[in-house]
Order: structure tokens, then sequence, then C-alpha cells
């Protein structure tokens, strides 16, 4: 793991990827902290960090992208799956390189709140906070930026798809908006949802008679519940679309709230995609 | 050494490896040979690791390659057909990496780099990027690569593509000095290569092995009888009433010699035995002096191509599969 890890902090560190990387969000964070908290003078340095939250969409895919699908292009996986390493491992390896990387920029955000304080008085708790949830924020996305690019061989495409799936995760506050919140379309929703998962069993088991049970068990389900108890659903769809609005999520840390189920949140973010990471790479070899 | 029982790797419909058993023991040189496609680097990256099996087990000194992954690995050196190399390190940068990766303890890997580095000589492109290096220490750093931590077994597939002639006799060497120490499997559709290196040969087409045996027991065995070409000074008729006093001779075919007065004869000699000197002496008595006399097995190349088309029409059900 050590290994991998201070190989790729070395290739992040001797090539333009990492310094595009840090100068791009210090460039985007220093005009924000300029604009709010310099020159109006703003104590809030919370506000700064949610204003560029939208940096993310540019530059998890610059940090991701070639990670692991450079590998496979290049065949160089070869020497890294035949090595007396466990798999996650070696993805870990790379994983923490790259939080390694944004940890940097992170920690240089980290002293902004120290300049503020020489002019008036700032909260340096709920600024750290807000560091924190920022830290934790672009961990989680570079998780997803990981995962992604383990399902291609090209860097173009990894990009793309990162930036395609952090966009819709950014905007997820508006797609939410499309859904009316009553109980009877978030049932529609639900059963739909439920069809789709019976879909996807069809395709990975090409049983028939198993993924029909699954789907008719799901939207039974479904039918029931609404009938016995309706309210339920009211407003379900667009908690579970929440679910994949991760910058909503990073709201609290941004007023100064150390919100507990915000960090468990994004942990599971990060192991939930760092382990569909491992699996795409498994399920690679076996098929 | 390696153990490699009922092996199946399927894609879809294609069966790119099928039912193929073999043993490989400890401190020989085994060679793959077979055309392209015919499922060699598919069974490397089988033994490796790399891909999983659709059926059968690898074995390596007992431990299954999927179940027990890290020990197993740990005894195998590889180098793929294209080198694993990172293009933006230097050669130093990138062996120590893969040191640290195979995790050889700290005290023995500047060393063991050293000492890779001075068998597959290069001491000189040390501190050089691998992106400017030629092909042939390209393929010399993957060597390198495959050393690192002496493993027990190393594998190569075709390690001598796209080289020059004398990088080719530089890389056979050096294999042939790591059979010394180390067992090492290798692939190849060149024979000559692997005749001229190997102690062991497994022929491969279509995922199936369909002979395995020394180089020259495939010659010999494919040629079935001993047979020898002559060229005689004289007449026809007298040689061959001469070569018919000769115990054990099977067949004589007359050709039409190149040599003025001379005739050229394909001898076919029964069992095992060598009767070189018996043909020299009766045809002395008849006063034919012999011009030429050469054995002529079947080379390898022939046994090859045999084997391979005969797989074909019928299927590889009647394929020979020897002393594996």
């Amino acid at each position: 793991m050590l290994a991998m890890y201070k190989k790729e902090l070395r290739s992040y560190m001797t090539s333009m990827a990492g310094y595009v990387f840090i100068a791009f969000i210090l460039l985007i964070m220093g005009i924000y902290f300029t604009a709010y908290n310099m020159q109006y003078a703003s104590p809030d340095f919370g506000m700064t960090l949610s204003s560029v939250t939208f940096l993310f969409l540019i530059i998890t895919p610059v940090l991701t992208m070639r990670i692991l699908a450079e590998e496979k292009k290049n065949k160089t996986d070869q020497l890294l799956f035949t090595a007396p390493v466990p798999v996650w491992k070696i993805v870990m390896g790379k994983y923490l390189s790259m939080v390694t990387v944004y940890l940097i920029p992170v920690v240089i955000s980290a002293l902004y709140p120290f300049i503020m304080g020489r002019y008036g008085t700032v909260s340096y708790s709920m600024a750290f906070t807000g560091i924190l949830g920022f830290f934790l924020l672009g961990c989680a996305q570079i998780a997803v930026g990981l995962f992604l690019s383990s399902v291609t061989e090209s860097q173009v495409i990894a990009a793309v798809l990162t930036f395609g799936v952090l966009f819709c995760s950014y905007v997820m506050n508006g797609i939410e908006g499309f859904f009316s919140d009553t109980a009877l379309s978030s049932m529609i929703a639900f059963a739909v949802i439920a069809v789709v998962i019976a879909f996807g069993v069809y395709q990975m088991t090409k049983d028939m008679v198993l993924s029909s049970v699954v789907g008719l068990i799901l939207v039974g389900a479904t039918v029931i519940l609404y009938i016995v108890k309706a309210s339920v659903f009211e407003g379900l769809l667009q908690k579970l679309l929440d679910l994949f609005a991760i910058t909503n999520h990073y709201d609290n840390f941004v007023g100064g709230i150390l919100d507990v189920t915000g960090i468990v949140y994004m942990l599971s973010i990060i192991c939930i995609f760092v382990f569909l990471t491992v699996q795409s790479i498994q399920k690679r070899r076996w098929s | 050494m390696i153990e490699v029982r009922n092996l199946v790797k399927k894609y879809d419909n294609h069966t790119a490896v099928d039912h193929l058993n073999f043993v490989v023991e400890k401190g020989k040189i085994y060679g793959f040979l077979g055309p392209n496609g015919a499922g060699k680097s598919t069974i490397m990256n089988m033994i490796t690791g790399y891909i999983a099996s659709t059926e059968g087990e690898v074995l390596i000194d007992g431990h299954n390659i999927l179940s027990e992954p890290e020990e197993a690995k740990k005894k195998i050196g590889y180098l793929p057909e294209m080198p694993p190399l990172y293009q933006d390190m230097s050669v130093t940068e990138y062996l120590r990496f893969v040191a640290e990766l195979k995790s050889i303890p700290k005290e023995k890997r500047e060393q063991n780099i050293k000492e890779v580095m001075s068998t597959t000589r290069l001491h000189d492109v040390k501190n050089r990027l691998i992106r400017n290096l030629s092909k042939g220490y390209k393929q010399r750093v993957g060597l390198a690569q495959a050393l690192l931590g002496y493993p027990e077994v190393i594998i190569l597939d075709e390690p001598t593509v796209g080289l020059d002639p004398k990088q080719i006799i530089e890389i056979r060497d050096l294999i042939k000095s790591l059979g010394k120490k180390h067992t090492v499997i290798l692939s190849s559709h060149i024979l000559s290569e692997v005749s001229a290196v190997c102690d062991y040969v497994l022929i491969i087409d279509h995922g199936k092995l369909v002979a395995s045996d020394s180089p020259e027991n495939l010659s010999r065995l494919m040629s079935g009888t001993n047979s020898l070409e002559l060229t005689v000074k004289g007449e026809q008729q007298e040689i061959r009433n001469a070569l018919a006093l000769v115990e054990n001779m099977e067949d004589i075919i007359y050709h039409e010699s190149i040599v003025d007065g001379a005739c050229d004869f394909s001898v076919k000699i029964r069992g095992e035995q060598d009767m070189r000197e018996n043909i020299f002496f009766a045809l002395a008595e008849a006063k034919c002096p012999i011009l030429k006399m050469q054995p002529s097995n079947m080379s390898l190349e022939e046994v090859f191509l045999k084997l391979t088309d005969s797989s074909q029409e019928e299927g590889g059900e009647n394929s020979y599969a020897g002393n594996v």
C-alpha cells in the first residue's frame, strides 16, 4: 500500500496534474476569499467555502481521471495485480495519495481565518468546522472519481463521467423540484425503481424467474405500503434523491455545526465508492 | 512447482483455453509454443493470477492462485507481452517501486536492485526515463522487474518479440542462465527460439495442449523412424544392391542428384539402431564413395506445423500429448 501511495504521490508532484489541481483550488478560493472576507469584510469563512463547491466539478476529474484508467490503458495493471498485494491495498494507496494532494490546498486555506483574525473577531471553531466539511466533501467526490476511473480505459471518458455524475449530484436540489411530493407520485416512482431493480437483477443473473419474483415482491410491497399507510410516501422520493446530493450534506458544516450525520454520510460515500472500485477491478478479472 | 488442472477460460461463446492439464517441474526451462491466438498469453495471465479461470485451478507450489493469491504470487515473476512500465519514471525509480510493491525487506532492496541491474546490464541507463529507452532496453527493464526478489518461477510472455538479432541472442543467453536457478516458462511462436532455449516444449493450439516433450524427443517421435540423407557416387542399381545387404533397411528412395555421376537417396531405418557404419562399409565394399551422409530427423518446425494442422482437421481428438 505504501509503495503505491508513494508512487502516485510522486507522479502527481512530478507532473502537471497535481499542480494544476492545487493551483486551481487556491486561485478560486483566493478570489472568493478576497471578495467576501476581505472586500466585504465578512467574518464568515464558511460562506466562502460554500460558494466555491462548484470547483469540484472541474477539478475532481483532473485529479482522478488517470488514476486507474491509465493503468489499464498502458497495461501496467498487469504488474499491480500480479504482485503479491491485495487489490484493496492498491486502491487504498491510490485513493490516499489523491487525498494527500487535496490536503495541501485545504491546509493552506486553513491559514485564511488567521489572516481574517488580524482585522477583527473571527469564530475559529466555525471556520475550521467549515474547512473540515470542505475536506470531507472533497474526499467523497474524489472517491466517486476513483470509481469512475476504474470502469473505463479512457481518461477522457473517465473525466466526462466524473463531471456528469458530480454535476447531477450538484444540481440534485433542482432535480428534486421536478417531482411533486405527493404520496401517489412518490409511490409510482418507487414502483418504477422496483422494476428497474428487477431488470438489473435479470441483466446480472439472466434468470427470468428470479428477477420477476424480485420485481413482483418489490412492487407489491410498495403498493401494499401505500394502501396501508400512504403518508409514509409523502416527500420520500425527495429524501431518496437527497442521498445523492453530496453537497447538501455539507451545508451544516458551513453553518459551523459539527454534524455527525454529515461526517457519517461522507465516510459512507468514501467507503462505498472505494469498495465499488475494488469490485469493478475484481469483476474485470472474472469476465 | 506449478500444477495446472483442467483449466478453462471462456469469453462469452469463445473458448480461449480448453481443459488444459500440465505440471511444471522445478529448475527447468519450459516453452509454450503455438501460433498467434492459440491462448498462450491467456494461460500465462491465468497462472500469474491476472485473470481468473472459468473452470479448473492453478497451484503454485501447492498454493491456489485464487484462494491464496499472496503466497502464490510471491513465487512468481512475470513479464507480460507488453512490459508494464511507467513511462515517466527513471529505471532506478521504477525498480525501487516494484521492489517495494513486492515487499522485499528494506535492507535487501538496494542490493537486490543492483544485482538485477547487473544481470540485465542496465547500469548504463539507470537514471534515464523509461520513456526515452529503446525497445530492447525496455524489454530488459521488464525482465529486471520480473527478477526482483528472485521468485522461484519466472514467466516470460514472448520475451524476444521486437528485438534485433543481437538483443535476441543476449536475452536468450540470459534466459538460459536464469534456468540454472529458477524455473522459467516462456512463450513464443518462434520455433528456433524454443528449441534453442527450452528443456521442455508444450505445443498449444486453440487453447489445447497438442504435444509436450523435450524438443529432441518431439522431432524424433514425429519422424517415427530414423532416416538418413545420402549422396553416393556410382550407378543407381549398383548402390541399391549394396544397400540391400545392410540390415534393418525399411525403405530406400532414389532422387536425382545435382552432383554429376552421383545419386541421392533417402533411407529409412527400422528401430532405433544407428546403421551409419554398416552403410559406410557396405558401400565401401561396392567401391561407391559416400559424398554426403546426414541424419534427417523432422525439424521442430515440421513437427509443429504437422501437429497444429492435424489438430485443426480432427478437432484435436487424436492429438498426441506425451509424457506430461
